[in-house]
């Protein structure tokens, strides 16, 4: 398994989840859990580039395939990634604990559609759970994101 | 002080680390080389049962299982867990024990803690736990503890905890003398918080220092500390806790202690390793407290142009299985049940009841909710019963801006009466009608309208310590945690003005005791008031301290110098000053330098002065300790109004529109109040009409997943349409009141006019449903047809 661009060694107990693999056997405490029944999306990354719930997955099941979470996407000391800069403008986080999650969904949304309309927009929102913001903000990240992106 | 930052749209410092994925959250502490044990709790699956027999020899025999505890392995398992908030009417107060050993009373009362290698290990382990457990029968609607055909405490007569009475003018009487008289029955359902993170506690205890460290998920770590070290016989300097990143609170991460944050640090210190525990989706459903089960009698007496002349208000509220936080729910549902309206003759009185569900404690809005919706549908019927519109009713009923301050002649959450400080109640609903704007075409639409107050920035106290440290960045500590309300950059814009820096040389950190000792807690919107006044407190003491150690260097009255720009400098000669970073070297009279500028303050580089080098009565370091502590609440207001569609087929509601316009004095940062209310309507969107608590009739909670309790996501939350008003409080220096609550208050109120009107059925329960509403609207043509 790939993880964020590195080989990962392949050992891990065959009923380990995938978001506690990466949380706690690779220190990668950026993805969250917040139910681990698949629901609120905390947990969310990439996988061969497509948003997937790592709690719904087991570690093994990604052997050979490429994970991104969200250490990954701006390397420590850079610039914030265009949709983190644009969660940050539009005060589209809280607390910060969906925040990995929604992140990561909104880059597999850009990734489908640089230039999405409102109903693509909801759609690649319609995932993930918030109970701080009221997802106005995270909206208008969304479309922040997309100018910062072009 | 300037106020340059004060009132700006600053955007938030804390956000580069949470949006980077290096947060740091309960669960994500794992020190290198001092791995913790992980744990789980084995919990009641009965909502009241006696426990026969506990059986964990098993458990204990599996590999990788390094303890097991029940009540008896516990020194303090015998004792009740305290009563937070005692109350002379609270005559039958119970608390649940640590670990339960002779009867459950909720499903997911803990019965035993496991500690293993890992998480997997101890639910194996758990699984392995045999208990026998001997139903009985259970009690679990308020209405059903009111009739006390059986007891959740054998010793509780009735089911009832406490009773409490109130009486403003003589309502009896008005209500005989008045015209018009009418009778509701209002019905709020449980509701849960559900941060997204659940709760979490680790541990670790050093022998060789004699130190407990604790990181809780919690509200109010300095509470969390001093319980500790009772708990433990230790002084509580040799107990540090720390709420570090906290994933959502809104209100039952306040409540303390739920069982784990005793079992964990005991099982650290009784295993000499680190132990954590992390709650899991299912466990925060059945074991963390909800709130808002209540039913009201409402008795109302008006005269033909709608002034309430008399309000009688019965209620019942559903005070779960143990009373830990005592009667502060009903306390603020009876305070709050006028809101904006001159009620002449008010009696209020209610009964907190036992049930065999999960105790209560606030959520978010803390009793207000409720109170609002008693109040708004009250009014709403009024002006149904006299064919009056809705609006005119309420502004018959307000309380006007020249009666200010405003007694309800009821007693508050902080023991004081209630006194309205400040605010323009009519202008908020001019405004709020104004931005609604007409009403759009078509079927089946509503209006709702509600304005609302709150109670805000309770004491007792908060404090706050500030140091310009010798590079000239500046540190800010406060014992209030936070859960995401942007505490990081408020109070720095507020330190930063004080101070004349930027906001961005003011590094703030809280909820940390081992950086500030004292404290109370985040809870009843009260951060902004408590901790952000403490905070200009102790930057103003910065500040004239910096003067004073400046005046003498410049050879200047202390009078005539200003803090701006990073310096201290003589008002209207911007030239003369001296930079923040040398006036905090030579508050401090040293003999070595340690570099960073410092020699400037040893003995043969200072400007020769007589006297000792530190003169009497100060004190070295440019830094300062503030507390702030007000003499009452100060009450936000507030007004939102809605057009919502009900399709006549599905049920579906459809919110056409929906505005907010808000009062909480002086705003600090509109995008952080703007935040908040946002985040705050969403919520109330959610328990209005998708969340609900579906307890069975045996007590258990049929939908404890997020598959089943629906929360909204984005698609059912719409565009909330947001304006200010400031009437700043006098009750503090900086003027403001608290916003976090506010969002959530009068939704319910507001959905349910709008429904009603939309559908022609009387709404007098929360929450609603597509299925409620065809039930309603159904067995309403049943009746007409029949």
């Amino acid at each position: 398994m790939k993880v964020n661009g590195v080989e990962r060694p392949p050992t891990v107990d065959a009923r380990r989840l995938l978001s506690d693999h990466l949380r706690h056997d690779l220190g990668l405490t950026g993805t969250h859990v917040g139910c681990e029944h698949g629901v609120c999306g905390c947990c969310t990354i990439l996988f061969d580039g497509e948003p997937v719930r790592s709690c719904l997955m087991l570690a093994v099941q990604a052997e050979g395939h490429e994970v991104t979470t969200i250490e990954g996407l701006a390397p420590p000391g850079s610039a914030l990634h265009p949709v983190q800069q644009a969660f940050h403008e539009c005060h589209g986080l809280q607390c910060g604990f969906c925040t990995p999650g929604f992140v990561m969904s909104v880059v597999g949304l850009l990734r489908e559609h640089p230039n999405p309309t409102p109903e693509q927009v909801e759609e690649g929102i319609a995932g993930n759970l918030c109970r701080c913001t009221g997802y106005a903000s995270i909206r208008r990240a969304v479309h922040r994101a997309v100018e910062l992106t072009r | 002080m300037t106020t340059r930052w004060f009132g700006a749209r600053v955007q938030r410092v804390e956000d580069d680390r949470l949006l980077r994925g290096n947060g740091h959250f309960t669960d994500d502490i794992n020190e290198s080389g001092d791995r913790a044990l992980e744990s789980t709790i084995v919990r009641s699956p009965f909502a009241h049962a006696r426990i026969k027999s506990i059986d964990v020899s098993a458990a204990r025999a599996l590999p990788g299982v390094v303890a097991v505890y029940v009540a008896s392995d516990l020194p303090f398992g015998g004792t009740d867990l305290p009563i937070l908030i005692p109350h002379p009417n609270l005559t039958h107060g119970r608390t649940q024990r640590c670990l339960a050993s002779e009867v459950v009373r909720y499903v997911g009362e803990a019965v035993a803690f496991v500690v293993a290698e890992s998480r997997y290990i101890a639910e194996d382990a758990a699984d392995l736990v045999a208990v026998d457990y001997e139903p009985l029968p259970v009690v679990i609607t308020p209405e059903a503890a009111e009739r006390a055909e059986h007891l959740v405490h054998d010793d509780v007569p009735g089911n009832v905890a406490a009773e409490l009475i109130q009486e403003v003018g003589d309502v009896q009487k008005a209500l005989e003398a008045g015209p018009h008289r009418k009778h509701l029955r209002l019905r709020f359902e449980r509701g849960a918080a559900s941060p997204m993170e659940g709760r979490a506690v680790w541990a670790r205890w050093s022998s060789s220092e004699h130190r407990l460290t604790v990181y809780d998920s919690t509200q109010s770590p300095t509470s969390i500390r001093g319980g500790l070290a009772v708990l433990f016989g230790l002084p509580e300097s040799d107990v540090e806790v720390i709420a570090p990143d906290v994933g959502g609170g809104f209100g039952p991460k306040i409540m303390l202690f739920y069982p784990d944050e005793l079992l964990v640090p005991f099982a650290a210190m009784q295993l000499g390793r680190p132990v954590k525990w992390t709650e899991d989706r299912q466990e925060h459903f059945t074991a963390v407290n909800q709130e808002r089960g209540q039913v009201h009698e409402v008795e109302v007496g008006f005269d033909g142009e709608g002034h309430v002349l008399a309000l009688d208000v019965d209620f019942i509220h559903d005070g779960g299985a143990y009373m830990p936080y005592g009667i502060i729910l009903p306390i603020i549902t009876a305070a709050q049940v006028p809101g904006p309206y001159r009620v002449p003759n008010y009696r209020v009185r209610f009964r907190d009841l036992y049930t065999n569900a999960i105790p209560t404690s606030p959520y978010r809005g803390a009793g207000r909710p409720h109170a609002c919706f008693v109040m708004e549908r009250t009014l709403d019927a009024i002006a149904a019963e006299l064919g009056l519109d809705r609006i005119e009713v309420r502004r018959r009923n307000l309380i006007q801006p020249d009666q200010f301050p405003y007694e309800v002649g009821v007693v508050w959450q902080d023991g004081n009466q209630v006194v309205y400080d400040s605010g323009d109640y009519p202008a908020l609903v001019n405004r709020a009608l104004e931005m609604l704007g007409p009403r759009p075409a078509g079927d089946h639409i509503g209006m709702g309208l509600s304005p609302y107050v709150e109670g805000t920035g309770v004491g007792p106290y908060e404090g706050a310590h500030v140091q310009v440290l010798v590079s000239g960045k500046v540190v800010a500590f406060t014992g209030i945690p936070n859960q995401g309300q942007a505490h990081a950059t408020v109070w720095a814009q507020i330190v930063a003005d004080q101070l004349g820096v930027e906001v961005s040389d003011v590094e703030v950190s809280s909820g940390d005791t081992r950086r500030f000792r004292w404290g109370v807690g985040t809870f009843a919107s009260r951060a902004a008031i408590m901790a952000g006044n403490a905070m200009a407190v102790a930057a103003g003491m910065v500040a004239e301290k910096a003067k004073h150690v400046a005046a003498e260097h410049l050879e200047a009255d202390p009078a005539d110098l200003e803090l701006a720009g990073g310096s201290v400098r003589v008002k209207g000669s911007p030239d003369r000053g001296i930079p923040l970073a040398a006036v905090a070297v030579l508050s401090n009279p040293m003999r070595y330098a340690f570099g960073g500028g410092t020699e400037a303050a040893t003995q043969f580089a200072a400007k020769p002065r007589p006297g000792p080098p530190l003169p009497e009565g100060e004190q070295p370091g440019l830094e300062a300790t503030g507390f702030f502590s007000p003499v009452g609440s100060a009450w936000a207001a507030g007004c939102h109004a809605a057009y919502v569609r009900v399709d006549p087929k599905t049920y579906r509601l459809e919110i056409l529109k929906y505005v907010v316009v808000h009062d909480c004095g002086r705003l600090i940062n509109p995008l952080v109040v703007e935040g908040q209310i946002e985040g705050g309507v969403a919520q109330g969107i959610g328990g209005a009409f998708y969340e609900r608590l579906a307890y069975d009739a045996e007590g258990q909670l049929r939908n404890a997943s997020f598959m089943e309790f629906l929360m909204p996501y984005a698609t059912e939350i719409p565009k909330i349409e947001i304006d200010h008003i400031e009437t700043p409080s006098p009750l503090n220096p900086l003027g403001i009141k608290g916003a976090g609550e506010a969002g959530v208050i009068p939704v319910g109120a507001v959905l349910a006019a709008a429904i009603e009107e939309a559908l022609g059925v009387p709404i007098t329960e929360m929450p609603l449903s597509p299925l409620k509403l065809f039930e309603l609207f159904t067995s309403r043509q049943a009746g007409v047809v029949g």
